[in-house]
């Protein structure tokens, strides 16, 4: 990948990143907070992509293994967390007496 | 092309759609959960994605495998096992602790590739790309380190564990920030120069600032913090896409940065603060005390839980307005059980939830909700606002500011402008609150000094114990 169309990458993820949150209601901000905040745990593979890499390098090897473990808190953590806020609100309405 | 490059770009492409589908979903109530699951898979799919293509090129040798699995044994279960057990009230620190492991993950993959170079990257590399190589592991470095200290101070005041010490109030911490800055500056471009060791410099340096720019926040912007914070970790998520050239990792960090920008824009409007006032104004208390805000009560009415009782047997319709003192109390669950009694008396119970009720807007949604209340009886401030007139009994539950009339009559006050409950409409309004201490704002609230308004002194869960209580003598709810 050259440079120049890494940018463009970048620019048109921006673009597309102010589209997607248009109109949020109040309600959602705390879970959609914590869910975009899980998927920027995606750095987990940059992480992966170190440690393949590493080629038996073991300091690289443990700094890899331990920005993996933090992404993957980051990221398990965040979409059980979003996962149980979110079930709050799906519960019927027929629940009620 | 050949086959593993193919593969990967198709599952690439794919995890991408999801997670815009997913981010998409998320703002949506009907579509939230299933949107979530859907960025989860997303994410699980990028990685099968990245494993599938090395292993088939160049293969992935024994001792990787090693590590990758205790990396990832040991973060999915810390992040399972805290995301199970943390309560509803704390959901604000635990995003800001997330959010801050994100930023050290990316911080540490560009500190990784810059004191090991990563062989096939370095072998051809002309002038150019070393140059954008280290730019983009200095940015990485710089906001991941940012994210991580930001995100940790964040989530120590939320919990109680840090106080905003009164030295990081004076002007002389802009100067302070402003070294570091400097100093981080300098530490990027002997990076650039070749110098390899400053390196550590820039993670010191960077790592203060962002202790030096989220120390002076008041608690009460907290929030937005947390949320600018989250879309920083998405751009330190970008940076590390440049370090180890990955699209899919540009594309979702740049995503994150872009849709947490937006998200911090709509919380501030909600609180009526500019991102500008936030990040340099300091805590807005430290202010306040010498505007005009400030003053003595001069009409307070407090009345007994009993007085207020008989009020509610009597009404038609009574507004319910909770704030984050409810859920410090714990309340939420007495509170259900007080309106399932007015309700069973044919009384018509609505809570307004104002956008920033709790410590985060929809903080408060999820607390209701976890006490059962009905989804349908939870109403925005936009929608309850002209009810309030027709309103007989309103209920203030540990909210202040936000029920601040100031915000509309008086141009003076450091609220004016935000956007207020109007509960002052109400033929009657009960306060619940523990003293006659002022809000996060630190600011007078008129509403307790209006004629219609009296004061209910006490813990919110042990009042709304003794309202049970009374309710039930008078009769109310019993079948």
């Amino acid at each position: 990948m050259s440079f120049i169309s890494l940018l463009w990458v970048l620019l048109l993820g921006s673009l597309l990143g102010l589209e997607l949150i248009g109109k949020v209601p109040p309600t959602l901000h705390t879970p959609l907070m914590s869910g975009a905040n899980a998927i920027s745990g995606i750095t987990m593979l940059a992480a992966l992509t170190l440690i393949v890499k590493a080629e038996g390098n073991v300091p690289l090897l443990i700094i890899g293994s331990v920005s993996l473990g933090f992404a993957l808190f980051n990221v398990v953590g965040g979409f059980f967390v979003t996962d149980r806020m979110l079930a709050m609100f799906s519960r019927k309405p027929s629940n009620k007496k | 092309m050949n086959l593993p490059v193919i593969i990967k770009f198709v599952i690439d492409l794919l995890a991408v759609l999801l997670l815009a589908l997913g981010i998409k979903g998320l703002s949506k109530v009907k579509s939230a959960r299933d949107a979530n699951r859907l960025a989860a898979f997303a994410m699980s799919l990028s990685v099968v994605g990245l494993l599938s293509y090395y292993l088939g090129t160049s293969g992935i040798a024994v001792q990787s495998w090693i590590w990758i699995i205790i990396g990832t044994i040991i973060g999915s279960l810390f992040g399972a096992i805290l995301a199970k057990k943390v309560p509803m009230t704390s959901m604000p620190e635990t995003v800001a602790l997330f959010n801050g492991c994100g930023g050290m993950s990316s911080l540490l993959v560009a500190l990784g590739v810059a004191i090991f170079p990563l062989s096939n990257s370095v072998e051809n590399l002309d002038f150019f790309k070393s140059l954008i190589n280290e730019v983009s592991i200095s940015v990485s470095i710089f906001v991941g380190a940012i994210t991580f200290t930001g995100s940790i101070v964040a989530m120590a005041k939320l919990q109680g564990w840090l106080s905003t010490p009164g030295w990081t109030q004076s002007k002389f911490r802009h100067f302070v920030n402003i070294v570091f800055a400097v100093a981080s500056l300098i530490a990027f471009f002997d990076l650039i120069n070749g110098n390899t060791s400053s390196i550590w410099l820039l993670v010191i340096v960077s790592s203060l600032l962002g202790i030096g720019v989220t120390l002076p926040i008041g608690g009460a912007d907290m929030p937005v913090v947390i949320s600018l914070l989250n879309s920083y970790s998405g751009i330190a998520a970008a940076a590390a896409g440049f370090v180890v050239d990955s699209q899919l990792l540009i594309v979702a960090g740049a995503m994150v940065g872009a849709a947490g920008l937006i998200l911090t824009q709509v919380m501030c409007k909600g609180m009526n603060r500019s991102l500008v006032s936030v990040l340099f104004g300091g805590s807005l208390s430290a202010q306040s005390t010498t505007s005009s805000g400030s003053g003595e009560y001069t009409n307070i009415t407090s009345c007994s839980v009993e007085e207020c009782a008989l009020t509610l047997e009597a009404a038609n319709k009574v507004i319910i307005v909770p704030g984050y003192g409810l859920a410090v109390a714990q309340a939420q669950h007495t509170l259900r059980e007080v309106t399932k009694k007015l309700e069973q008396n044919g009384i018509e119970v609505v809570y307004a939830i104002h956008p920033v009720a709790g410590r985060m807007p929809g903080h408060m949604n999820v607390l209701l909700a976890e006490a059962d209340v009905p989804y349908e009886q939870l109403k925005e401030m936009d929608v309850v606002n002209p009810d309030f007139p027709a309103t007989d009994v309103v209920l203030v539950l540990g909210a202040n500011d936000v029920v601040n009339p100031q915000a509309k009559n008086d141009s003076s006050s450091p609220l004016y402008g935000m956007p207020v409950l109007d509960v002052q409409e109400a033929r009657t309004v009960f306060v619940i609150k523990r003293g006659m201490s002022a809000g996060y704002s630190g600011i007078k609230n008129d509403l307790f000094d209006l004629p219609n308004t009296s004061m209910v002194f006490g813990d919110a869960k042990k009042v709304l114990n003794d309202l049970i209580g009374e309710l039930k003598d008078l009769g109310v709810g019993e079948k």
